[in-house]
């Protein structure tokens, strides 16, 4: 079982790894002062008071943009086996991948016409 | 049994899943139930290494983590009163039988027969050999899966134009 | 799981074997990323004296020579200082943010091959693992907006987010043609692969739109609207201070190296080069390369101005995006025809220079071809916008005379 020898450093690695700069966060949390008062606690609005509920105006554009992305990266994780294999067969691989591709270019070309990736 | 490290593994990510589902379910606030629903997709993914398809294991942390948990974030941000939403529409101990009893009419009735008679099932990991490469061999290959994956592509533009078509702010050209 | 070297000997002296292998990983974790973490404290310094003289000034130094104890000193400011935390925060995700942020792009340097012989662990799907690993740092940006539960924080935090999720479009599709040509996913079968001729001078589109879109994911100008002072504060981490502030400071530096190091290894031959089959002369070399690109992508920031959102996610959408799918499907056809017709070889790894040749020749002739139909296009599109510019500056003469 090779592979999961490799995945087993992986796995070490992903416990660690926040591990590392937990240590100089522990490291300051000791070292430091600490002598909170209200007014340092609160909410940062330039100085000012915090005016209303932390409600933000959102903008359908991000969830537009998070959208085309959602189906753009589906589509690049299927081209990855495809592109691994690619040097192995023959030209019938090639003619799939571009209808792949074009199929998706396709979709990019709707949404340019009706101006969805425009940032308005 | 014997308990090796892959059997560990499976327990460590059993319970992520498991916990993380819980997690989704029983919190109040929605964007801590959208974190636990990443941890249960993660330890997914863990699953999915155990089960020699590091493949799909990144196909899940890339495509669910990295998009789908955004897009949920985003539409969460579309919804106000995301910290406080106390109010039951259901009633619970009903719920919690049903449940409780669902599932163990399906331990009962279909998943302990078929794990105590293939002794396949009770390994956490699988011998499958065939790779990722493999897998992209039946895609670019004529006798094998390539026209699902034409239709796979097919079907993430017309999800795409369907997706516009609802998102985008109507203006009087449509 | 085999038990080789390290995990061998302690088995031997006598400890559990599960406990050796573990014993062993965790030799190797350290190794691993002991790499990374020393040279994100070399890269404070480096950062601020190269940033420094483009600027015509000398940068740190007065504490240590040439200022080279600067990083200690800021460490330990960052140590020292209180850390406030607003009362309104959602504490386990304000405090889990940075350590996401940071482990992210540690976690990367586990698939990066050292030399031909050392790498922490050789992934069948490396570049998968890579771009997976990365897209949680994504996360825990939003994570950190939401969780400061300020404003500011979460409007910079959506704009960071939106950033970074369409720049990395034109990233990972400029990566399929390192894994197209290597036939592998595996980082070190596509260094390895680069032995005949470096992928950047087979395909140096897909290694410019990989530096570019790599540059605007760690948002380095001039594609830093992310952290414009003068418009949103400090952007998603105005609620952090202290250490947790420095973590996310730290994990941005390490970030920017980390791509120069992978440009070097997916473009430009990895720890090829002379004697490389000496291990520290490979790493030598991975290491030079990798400044030489770091170099370059610190120039550019210190020396052209910041795009706005707008005019961002334009160039994008685009011109990025188009270009990096057309880029595939001409650089996938003509391997293609080239290797049928028997001009190209079918396996890389191990292929010679002279083999390498003819695909070269036809591959850097359509990139060139593809660069100026570019250049050109974009040339025009410059023009016309700062056409249209002029045309709406006002006229000074009175009007209704």
């Amino acid at each position: 079982m090779e592979i999961l020898n490799q995945w087993a450093f992986i796995g070490v690695f992903a416990v660690a790894a926040p591990i590392f700069p937990a240590l100089p966060i522990l490291i300051a949390w000791i070292l430091r002062p600490s002598k909170p008062n209200v007014l340092k606690s609160q909410t940062y609005e330039c100085g000012v008071e915090t005016v209303g509920d932390t409600w933000v105006q959102f903008r359908v554009q991000y969830y537009i943009y998070g959208l085309i992305f959602l189906i753009f990266d589906v589509e690049m994780v299927l081209l990855f086996p495809w592109a691994m294999a690619y040097n192995r067969l023959d030209a019938f691989a090639s003619i799939v991948g571009v209808i792949f591709i074009l199929l998706l270019l396709d979709g990019l070309l709707y949404a340019w016409n009706k101006g969805v990736l425009e940032w308005k | 049994m014997e308990i090796t490290i892959i059997t560990i593994a499976f327990i460590v990510f059993s319970l992520i899943s498991l916990v993380g589902a819980y997690g989704v379910v029983t919190c109040h606030n929605l964007f801590r139930g959208t974190i636990w629903l990443m941890v249960s997709l993660f330890g997914a993914a863990g699953m999915f290494v155990l089960l020699s398809a590091p493949f799909l294991a990144a196909v899940q942390v890339l495509v669910y983590i990295g998009a789908i948990a955004i897009l949920f974030t985003f539409a969460v941000m579309l919804t106000r009163s995301v910290s406080n939403l106390k109010t039951r529409f259901n009633r619970l101990n009903i719920n919690i039988a049903a449940a409780v009893a669902l599932f163990a009419l399906l331990v009962v009735g279909i998943i302990a027969p078929v794990f105590i008679s293939n002794p396949n099932l009770q390994q956490p990991i699988s011998t499958v050999t065939r790779t990722t490469i493999d897998l992209g061999e039946s895609f670019g290959s004529g006798n094998s899966f390539a026209l699902p994956f034409e239709v796979a592509s097919l079907l993430l533009t017309a999800t795409m134009i369907g997706a516009i078509v609802i998102a985008r702010e109507t203006d009087d050209e449509v | 799981m085999d038990c080789t070297g390290l995990c061998d000997a302690l088995y031997k002296g006598g400890l559990d074997q599960g406990i050796a292998q573990f014993i062993s990983l965790l030799v190797g974790v350290l190794l691993v990323s002991g790499v990374p973490l020393i040279t994100v404290i070399l890269l404070i310094w480096v950062e601020r004296k190269i940033a420094a003289r483009i600027q015509d000034r000398i940068g740190p130094n007065r504490v240590g020579p040439f200022g080279l104890l600067q990083t200690f000193a800021d460490l330990l400011k960052l140590l020292i200082k209180e850390d406030i935390t607003p009362t309104a925060a959602d504490r386990l995700l304000y405090n889990a943010a940075p350590l996401v942020s940071f482990a992210s792009v540690l976690l990367i340097w586990g698939v990066i091959p050292y030399t031909p012989y050392h790498f922490g662990a050789n992934l069948e799907i490396g570049v998968l693992y890579m771009v997976a690993v990365a897209s949680l740092g994504t996360l825990s940006i939003m994570t950190a907006g939401w969780a400061s539960n300020n404003k500011y924080a979460l409007l910079g935090a959506f704009r960071v987010v939106a950033l970074l999720v369409s720049y990395e479009i034109p990233m990972v599709f400029s990566l399929l043609i390192p894994v197209l040509l290597a036939g592998s996913m595996s980082l070190v079968d596509i260094v390895h692969a680069q032995g005949g001729m470096w992928f950047g001078i087979m395909a140096p589109i897909s290694a410019v739109l990989f530096f570019i879109s790599a540059q605007a994911e760690t948002g380095r100008a001039p594609f830093d609207l992310i952290e414009a002072e003068s418009e949103l504060v400090a952007g998603f981490n105005i609620e952090y201070s202290g250490m947790k502030f420095g973590m996310f400071f730290a994990a941005e530096f390490l970030h920017v190296f980390t791509n120069a190091i992978l440009l070097v290894v997916f473009f430009f031959g990895g720890w090829f080069g002379p004697f490389w089959d000496k291990p520290l002369i490979a790493f030598m070399w991975l290491g030079l390369k990798a400044s030489v690109f770091y170099f370059i992508s610190l120039w550019i920031r210190n020396t052209v101005p910041r795009l706005r959102i707008d005019q961002v996610m334009w160039f994008n959408w685009f011109r990025l995006v188009p270009l990096s799918i057309a880029n595939v499907i001409v650089i996938a056809t003509l391997v293609k025809i080239m290797q049928l017709i028997n001009l190209a070889p079918r396996n890389l790894i191990g292929a010679s220079f002279i083999e390498m040749l003819p695909l070269t020749i036809v591959l850097l002739a359509a990139n060139v071809a593809m660069g100026l139909v570019i250049v050109g296009q974009l040339r025009t599109t410059g023009r016309a916008v700062r056409m249209a510019a002029q045309n709406r500056t006002p006229v000074t003469a009175a009007v209704g005379d």
